[in-house]
């Protein structure tokens, strides 16, 4: 995208940056609001299945919920962190613009 | 050294490493060392408190008696964790900006700072943590049972001793590290790292009991998995009411327990914390539970029959001879029980304090608001009997529900207790119509349902009255029966209360809500809460109270000014007698300089900025309200002041204007002068010339005598016509011309004007070329005038018109009331930058033939002003061009 605009340079480009950034922010922000909710829905579709004798073995449960909520938490490990990193990146971008 | 005298002594060690924890981590805080204090991962851990003594034991216990459906404890604080952005981030910021120190505390300050509200929030927490710290005590108390029966083979008599120890214990430890400063924001960073440390023991002391039980004793993972799944619990047998309405009941008594919401909110010392937390303590819970099941299994496999499924964690490593397990284990459990208790009796004494006991000490010594140094030491004290009483009243529920009933199902009573306060949480936070009034009556309805449904029947349902209750209901009436509210039946007791007292109060709060009015401190503080991040750019950091002496004296100087502020300060520190400049912050120095400040600022402003930096007199919404007003009003003053200055601007530029006309007129007089001067002197000169020529000179013949004496009196002539024309003017421009109207008709006129201006002669012949059928108009107005207009105007073009031969074009039209004519030549015209001067005065074009004073065209224009016209000149390709508008008629009124 850069390559097509020619030449009038940063001053051009830099906006764009970071109005690039804000919009990786938000859909960030959205992702973490949305994570509960993958949450709540993932940890309810065991009450979907069958139960007594005809239902998965107890130790099937006990990996699919165990292994959802390992997934789920490196997944909001990784928009939590991503989430302070762009934020910080945010900020420093303000500040050094308002330096130069 | 028998085995319990051993687990005492472990004990006892364990305890005071704990003391010795906290009092480093006190004393690194109070050297201002509390950097590592501070990580978000301490934070996570003092979040473990969640994990009581319930879960580390009641989780086995619980798995054994209905397999999977322990995890939802753990799965509702996992979803809200997950759920950060949309609540907990919100709740922290409050809790910050706000200063909030209590659950209790913030319900009360989003109502408008309700004291009933905040007294009926303590009231249930106290009501609704009581069977959990008795549950901990129990919990404890069978921890050494196990031990005793381990030992001697029988129970020991002496239990209830055990849980008196334990909670006088307890109580020390909370006295001590709770309550040793009574800090502004509540935060004690020795509790919180030592229930930092518990946090990691009582996980490791479940995952090595763990570990030992799936490796050391199934035999591995496989093997464990195949027995978990040939047990009892092998079979996926949730009950799908329980489960969702178990998770959401952890998931609300998470947010809502007295001790969660103070390491939550109250001890957060980072609003980025949360997003460490929000993963790394789903993980932490996971972890805690991994082992639970294996644990069940293995113990419902080698345990004897009738064992208490409770103590597994502790008493399957004794059975298999892991004595040092079984005590780490027992240590694990200890701690679990142990930091629950602490932070509990802290959360609730803070509460009790500030809103039972401090308003009622305040009343009955009549003090109001005049705050002394003694009030701190009432309130530490307070604090201090607070802490001991609720664990007294723990032990006081220990004793009476006899101890017998499963961890389980006192967690549950309680959980369902606070839960009560999560219709008034939510609703408080995200909608703004929520109102004192429906808070109170939501939580009131709710208490009352879950006091009769689930508490009560907890106490004792052994007792006759209980047990009427149950199966007849209050005064007979059947569908008041506890456990089936309006005569439903076969609902799961816990989930009964849960489902009637949540809907019903959230109905109640709604509904109240919606047809009461909130006061206005309500509604400013609802706005602050339901919006938060849009009235704070972000986490702010609490102030360190240190260098709040130069924070004020900054202050101060800004609006003071410094020499002022200087001087002022000087002589407070030299009253109270200290050497430097900076006087100690006491409360009459700042009553002093809030006064001071006052003066430049406003009061209300002036105890806002110095409570800010002093910290201990909190904002209130009554002194915001006071500095908006006073700012409404400086306002209204200072668009006053900007009205008056605009109109004194606009008066200082009609003087200006005023200025510069009187300037011009002045340079025009100045020039008018000397422009009349130069040209009365001219003919002066000659006259004089060639009188005194004819007077000294002798002998001059007849012929230039006549001569002489014909230039002086062509001279004379000159002189004459100029002070007429100059008299004509005067009268013309001063208005005082009377003007002779009479009827005429415009060729007539035309005519006259053509043989007058053609006549005389010395000039050159211009040929006039007319349009006589468009002349016929009859005008009327001062023909005399008018005529002098086109005389002027015609002589003007055979003096200049330098066309070969000379002519001139008189056209005329007619536009409704309006004649226009045009008196164009052919000749060169003026030069462009002259055309704005012909009509000035003494203004001649070319100075060549200077045949008369340059008063002509003056004349002309004040002549057809005065007969209601316009004449100008307008730029043509060729010749001269000169247009008049005339009315046909002359209004007399002008």
């Amino acid at each position: 995208m850069t390559n097509l605009e020619p030449r009038n340079g940063s001053l051009q480009r830099e906006p764009l940056f970071l109005e690039r950034e804000t919009y990786r922010r938000r859909r960030l922000m959205d992702a973490a609001g949305l994570l509960p909710f993958v949450v709540v829905f993932l940890f309810c579709i065991p009450l979907l299945w069958p139960r007594g004798d005809d239902g998965p073995a107890v130790s099937v449960v006990i990996f699919y919920i165990f292994g959802i909520w390992l997934v789920m938490a490196i997944v909001t490990a990784i928009v939590s962190m991503r989430l302070r990193d762009t934020t910080r990146n945010l900020q420093d971008d303000l500040t050094g613009n308002m330096q130069e | 050294m028998s085995q319990l005298n051993l687990v005492i002594m472990v004990c006892l060690g364990y305890v005071l490493f704990l003391f010795l924890v906290a009092f480093f981590a006190e004393r690194a805080a109070a050297q201002g060392r509390a950097g590592w204090l501070r990580s978000p991962i301490v934070y996570t851990l003092s979040l473990s408190i969640y994990c009581t003594a319930w879960t580390f034991y009641g989780a086995v216990g619980n798995a054994a008696r209905s397999g999977l459906e322990y995890l939802t404890i753990y799965i509702g604080p996992t979803i809200v964790m997950f759920g950060w952005w949309w609540l907990l981030r919100k709740l922290v910021r409050i809790g910050r900006t706000q200063r909030i120190t209590s659950l209790a505390d913030l319900v009360s300050a989003r109502f408008g700072k309700s004291n009933a509200l905040a007294i009926g929030l303590t009231i249930l927490a106290v009501i609704g943590t009581t069977p959990y710290i008795a549950l901990q005590l129990q919990s404890v108390t069978q921890s050494f049972e196990v031990f005793a029966v381990a030992e001697f083979g029988e129970r020991d008599e002496n239990s209830a001793q055990t849980g008196f120890w334990v909670a006088l214990g307890l109580g020390l430890f909370t006295v001590l590290f709770g309550t040793r400063n009574l800090d502004v924001n509540e935060r004690h960073h020795g509790v919180v790292m030592a229930i930092a440390v518990e946090a990691v023991v009582k996980l490791a002391a479940l995952l090595a009991v763990g570990i030992f039980v799936v490796w050391g004793l199934a035999g591995g993972l496989t093997e464990t998995l195949a027995r978990i799944d040939a047990s009892q619990l092998g079979q996926w047998e949730v009950r799908p009411g329980r489960w969702s309405g178990l998770i959401l009941l952890a998931a609300a008594a998470f947010m809502c327990l007295p001790r969660m919401f103070q390491v939550l909110v109250v001890e957060n010392e980072d609003e980025g914390h949360l997003r460490t937390a929000s993963w790394a303590f789903p993980l932490y819970l996971m972890l805690m539970s991994l082992f639970v099941v294996p644990i069940a299994v293995l113990g419902l496999e080698t345990m004897p029959e009738g064992a208490n499924p409770d103590m597994f964690v502790l008493s399957v490593p004794l059975s298999q001879g892991q004595n040092g397990l079984a005590i780490f284990s027992f240590l694990g459990g200890f701690s679990s029980a142990t930091s629950m208790v602490i932070v509990a009796a802290i959360a609730l004494s803070t509460m009790v304090s500030n809103h039972i006991v401090m308003p009622i000490w305040l009343y009955s010594t009549g003090s109001g608001a005049s705050f002394s140094g003694d009030v701190r030491d009432v309130v530490i004290l307070a604090r201090r009997l607070s802490i001991l009483g609720v664990l007294f009243l723990g032990y006081l529920y220990y004793r009476v529900s006899g101890g017998g009933t499963a961890l389980t199902t006192i967690g549950l009573v309680s959980f369902a207790g606070i839960t009560q306060v999560l219709p008034v949480l939510l609703g408080g936070i995200f909608w703004r119509g929520a109102t004192r009034v429906g808070a109170l009556s939501g939580l009131a309805v709710g208490s009352v349902i879950w006091l009769y449904t689930s508490f009560l029947p907890s106490i004792g349902s052994n007792l006759a009255f209980f047990e009427a209750l149950q199966s007849d209901g209050l005064w007979g009436i059947s569908w008041l029966r506890t456990g089936a509210l309006f005569g439903i039946e076969g609902i799961d007791p816990i989930l009964h209360t849960l489902l009637w007292s949540l809907s019903l109060s959230t109905i109640t709060f709604l509904i109240v809500s919606l047809i009461t009015f909130p006061s206005p401190l309500e509604r400013l503080q609802g706005a602050q809460f339901v919006h938060i991040f849009q009235h704070t750019a972000g986490p702010r950091g609490w102030s360190a109270g240190k260098a709040q002496s130069e924070d004020l004296m900054v202050m101060a100087q800004r609006i003071l000014g410094a020499r002022e502020a200087v001087a002022l300060f000087e002589r407070e520190a030299r009253l109270q007698g200290a050497t430097g400049s900076l006087p100690e912050t006491t409360p009459e120095f700042l009553e002093r300089l809030e006064r001071e400040l006052s003066g430049s600022v406003g009061a209300a402003t002036a105890h806002a900025m110095v409570g800010q930096i002093v910290g201990g007199m909190q904002v209130s919404v009554h002194d915001l309200m006071a500095v908006a007003d006073e700012t409404a009003q400086m306002m209204e003053y200072s668009s006053k002041l900007e009205a008056q200055s605009d109109e004194l601007t606009r008066t200082a530029r009609k003087l200006r204007e005023a200025n510069a006309k009187l300037t011009r007129l002045s340079v025009q007089k100045d020039a008018f002068l000397s422009q009349i001067s130069h040209e009365l002197r001219t003919p002066m000169t000659s006259v004089r010339a060639f009188s005194e020529i004819l007077r000294d000179t002798s002998g001059l013949s007849q012929e230039d005598h006549t001569r002489y004496a014909s230039i002086i009196h062509d001279e004379a002539i000159r002189l004459t016509r100029l002070l007429d024309d100059l008299l004509d003017l005067s009268v013309l421009e001063n208005g005082q011309v009377t003007l002779n109207r009479c009827d005429g008709l415009l060729y007539e006129l035309l005519d006259r004007a053509v043989a007058t201006a053609q006549g005389g002669g010395g000039m050159q012949d211009l040929e006039i070329i007319r349009t006589k059928s468009n002349e016929n108009v009859r005008l009327s107005t001062d023909l005399d005038r008018l005529t002098q207009v086109f005389i002027n105007l015609i002589g003007n073009a055979r003096k200049y018109c330098d066309g070969d031969p000379p002519k001139m074009w008189i056209r005329v039209s007619r536009v409704a009331n309006e004649v226009i004519l045009e008196f164009a030549d052919n000749g060169s015209g003026i030069a462009s930058e002259s055309r704005e001067l012909v009509f000035e005065k003494f203004a001649r074009v070319a100075d060549q033939k200077a045949g008369g004073a340059g008063l002509g065209l003056a004349i002309c224009r004040q002549i057809v002003r005065s007969l209601g016209g316009e004449i100008r000149y307008v730029s043509s390709d060729a010749g001269a061009v000169f247009q008049m508008n005339l009315p046909v008629t002359l209004r007399l009124s002008q």
